[in-house]
């Protein structure tokens, strides 16, 4: 939590919601055409340093806290916001 | 004898597909809106191409959860035959009625043009008035068609002949400058065990009458035409009912 934020102000309701930030990318070996797109960008921009790079997709999620939150995230993450055959996810919760 | 198009917000080739069915082989044709919850009557059904949903999260992952789309895991269940096309394979590969995934175009471009695929198996639904060896022209259009499946996935889709379509060359050669968009393998299309469920990218709607270029995609109409007319579908769906809904709750359950 950000000190004297916000939070620091809102209801007591809001104490229960989480913040989870959740991040997917295709998993290693297979091919990012986007992530090589906009690493040519790159290039064409001047930054020709740039030896890798992968792009990803990236979820805010704001829910009530629960003894289950994590298998919840899981679920969700599985059952929609990744392809598992073909993407990683990995997540935060604050 | 009906065949059920569903439509999602986003469809775009829906109307070709009726067209083709309706206008050019004669055949009775429906459209499914995406939030209707049965399928039943239909002799076969048909994801037709487009954008549902704006491609958004992955193309064809917010239309495969679609009430509709809990129905057509009862229907595919009970062995009714299902044809994806282009964003509708996207949507069976989502929902995991087919193995794989679709990724963006290997050279990173959305691609527009005729290919030419090679018909690999001929005892399925869409391909039973072929023979296998076959060259199709028709066309393609589509930015995430880079068929994709792990080594071990391959391995089983290729034991289990659940590759249908092959991208090749005027001359039936499967060649790696065939394939417009990388696929693995040259793979165009899969089914699956059974071949009941059938998906490809190209669109073999845009290939039904000469006047456009190709007819070439009319085999696939014709090839479901002659299946339904030889396989009393409606009836085996409508007896596999009773068991339908547990079915259906085992296979929504599962964890993707």
């Amino acid at each position: 939590m950000t000190a004297g934020g916000p939070a620091a102000t809102a209801s007591s309701a809001t104490a229960w919601l989480r913040t989870v930030r959740v991040t997917v990318q295709l998993k290693p070996g297979v091919l990012d055409a986007q992530g090589q797109a906009i690493k040519k960008g790159l290039d064409a921009l001047g930054h020709g340093g740039v030896t890798a790079l992968r792009a990803g997709r990236y979820y805010e999620i704001q829910m009530p806290d629960a003894p289950d939150l994590e298998a919840r995230i899981r679920a969700m993450c599985e059952g929609l916001l990744a392809n598992t055959l073909i993407e990683d996810f990995r997540y935060d919760v604050e | 004898m009906t065949i059920g198009i569903v439509v999602f917000p986003g469809s775009n080739c829906d109307a070709d597909t009726h067209h083709a069915l309706r206008g050019v082989l004669g055949q009775d044709a429906r459209y499914v809106w995406h939030q209707e919850t049965s399928l039943d009557g239909l002799d076969a059904v048909i994801l037709p191409g487009g954008f549902s949903y704006g491609d958004y999260l992955r193309a064809g992952a917010i239309a495969a959860t679609s009430p509709v789309m809990r129905a057509l895991r009862g229907y595919a269940a009970a062995g009714g035959p299902v044809l994806g096309i282009c964003n509708g394979f996207q949507t069976l590969v989502e929902m995991r009625l087919l193995p794989g995934a679709l990724l963006l175009n290997a050279p990173g471009e959305f691609r527009c043009q005729h290919v030419r695929i090679r018909v690999e198996r001929t005892d399925t639904p869409f391909t039973c008035a072929m023979r296998e060896g076959d060259v199709l022209r028709v066309p393609i259009a589509h930015g995430e068609g880079r068929y994709y499946a792990s080594d071990r996935e391959l391995a089983r889709l290729t034991l289990e002949r659940q590759i249908a379509f092959r991208y090749c060359d005027a001359a039936g050669h499967v060649t790696l400058a065939a394939s417009p968009n990388g696929a693995i393998d040259n793979i165009a299309g899969v089914a699956s065990v059974s071949g009941t469920v059938l998906g490809l990218m190209p669109h073999p709607e845009r290939a039904s009458e000469a006047i456009v270029g190709s007819a070439d995609g009319l085999r696939i109409f014709e090839s479901l035409a002659r299946w339904i007319a030889a396989h009393p579908v409606r009836e085996a769906v409508m007896r596999a009912r009773p068991a339908g809904p547990a079915a259906q709750a085992g296979a929504s359950g599962e964890a993707r």
